[in-house]
């Protein structure tokens, strides 16, 4: 007996599967916004001089780069009630694993784009008089976020993707969504079909938003 | 005469290599001091000393009146000094982010709280005087090597500093673009700016240094007019490296 696509069962599941797709860019939105605090903050404590500084930032962002998300989410989830004594909300442990784990690598996305920018534009700023803080936001900062718009673009996509790791916890959102659909319709092949084009229209989505921003900053340099 | 510079006994380390030997050095309001020597002998570090972007270890500095202890210490005095003292780098250094008139409005409207409006007149003034006015909206990258390095002096001379440091501020200009640069640093001299130069131009050293000193291994082995320097040192190493730049 061949297979045979069954569009009418790829079509009807699409409202069910969309109602799943608020969730994930809640999830993977919220946890990049936060991430990308974490990540300035230990990116520039991880480059300070001073160890006792350096020193937390980077056993964060070993741990946090080091350990599966899925572990990592599944121990928030699970784990931390033990610890606080109450049940954790499974959309505050997905928003909070993708915020730390995209925390760590964003840290070395800020380090790594610090760290590209010339050292006589640093000099350059101190010999004219400004301030280490004026010299760093005004002059090196600027520079080094135009270079790392392209590994955050796709860190923001690598975490879009992981989100679809929490159906574990019962986040409804889009392979949740598509796991419930299929235990009532068996119709595994096309609603996993639906769901990673799904995946595929908002990563795209965003691709094309971030190289029009490139381009636009480039042109300027 | 007023003492801009006075440096006394000042020594430097980097690491276990002794770059700076017991220099001595002053430069007084006005004069134009050109250091001369071989690449590693320590000249552009001893500049970089003068505005702090390096410590010395031991020694004496006095920037304008104030007083830069070692070891990087006194940090106010620092920021003093460096908005007194402007820098010209060999590489320009010129912030590649921002227009030209905006590299040069940063450091007034930063440092000195000057208004947006003021330091946009004293942008246009100083792009004029540089002979680039025309250049003002577009970025760095946009000019030639030689068209960049009169930004960055127009950029140091916007804090009105009271002395201009200069580190090999031609050596990487094509050999074209060399006359434009040197053009204007003669202007300043002519001026009356406060010049503490290190280059390899023999020819700009002997037509516009009031005085040359000769930096060989971190010690300072001969100093005098460019007459003296150039054409009767004493030193038998001065002789040995002027040979050697002269020939060509």
């Amino acid at each position: 007996m061949a297979f045979q696509f069954d569009w009418q069962a790829a079509i009807d599941a699409i409202p069910f599967l969309l109602k799943g797709i608020p969730y994930t860019l809640m999830i993977s939105f919220g946890g990049l916004a936060i991430g990308f605090v974490l990540g300035i903050f230990f990116g520039l404590l991880s480059i300070n001089k001073r160890w006792l500084l350096r020193w937390p930032a980077v056993a964060y962002i070993e741990i946090f780069r080091g350990t599966p998300i899925l572990v990592q989410v599944l121990f928030i989830f699970y784990g931390l009630p033990d610890i606080i004594g109450g049940p954790i909300d499974p959309l505050v442990a997905g928003t909070a694993a993708i915020a730390l784990n995209s925390g760590a690598y964003i840290s070395e996305v800020v380090r790594g784009g610090v760290q590209s920018i010339d050292k006589g534009q640093g000099e350059a700023g101190l010999s004219l008089g400004l301030s280490r803080t004026q010299t760093f936001w005004t002059i090196i900062w600027p520079q080094a976020f135009r270079r790392m718009i392209p590994p955050l673009g796709n860190q923001a996509i690598v975490s879009i993707k992981d989100t679809s790791l929490f159906s574990v916890i019962g986040v409804g959102e889009l392979v949740r969504q598509g796991q419930v659909y299929i235990a009532n319709t068996f119709t595994a092949f096309e609603v996993y079909f639906v769901v990673a084009i799904m995946y595929l229209v908002i990563t795209l989505s965003l691709s094309l938003v971030l190289r029009a921003y490139e381009r636009r900053g480039l042109a300027s340099v | 005469m007023t003492q801009i510079v006075q440096i006394k006994g000042m020594n430097k380390y980097f690491g276990k290599l002794h770059v700076l030997k017991d220099i001595d050095l002053s430069v007084e309001a006005g004069e134009v001091v050109v250091i001369i020597g071989a690449s590693g002998s320590g000249k552009s570090t001893l500049i970089r000393c003068v505005n702090g972007l390096e410590e010395y270890e031991t020694g004496a500095l006095t920037v304008d009146q104030r007083t830069l202890t070692p070891k990087g210490g006194n940090q106010k005095e620092l920021y003093e000094i460096r908005k007194q003292v402007g820098m010209v780098f060999q590489q320009f250094n010129l912030f590649p982010h921002l227009t030209v008139k905006r590299n040069i409005m940063l450091a007034p409207t930063k440092v000195k709280g000057t208004s947006p409006t003021d330091a946009a007149r004293i942008a246009d003034t100083l792009l004029n005087r540089v002979g680039i006015a025309d250049q003002a909206d577009k970025y760095p990258a946009q000019l030639s090597g030689g068209q960049q390095q009169r930004v960055a002096i127009a950029r140091a001379l916007a804090m009105e500093p009271r002395l201009m440091l200069f580190d090999e501020p031609t050596s990487a200009l094509d050999p074209e673009m060399v006359g434009e640069v040197l053009d204007v640093m003669r202007e300043l001299a002519r001026e009356g700016m406060t010049m503490m130069v290190v280059t390899h131009e023999m020819g700009f050293a002997r037509e516009v240094a009031d005085r040359v000193i000769y930096i060989h291994e971190g010690q300072i082995v001969e100093q005098g007019t460019p007459q003296e320097v150039f054409d009767r040192p004493r030193n038998e190493r001065t002789q040995a490296f002027l040979s050697r730049v002269l020939q060509h």
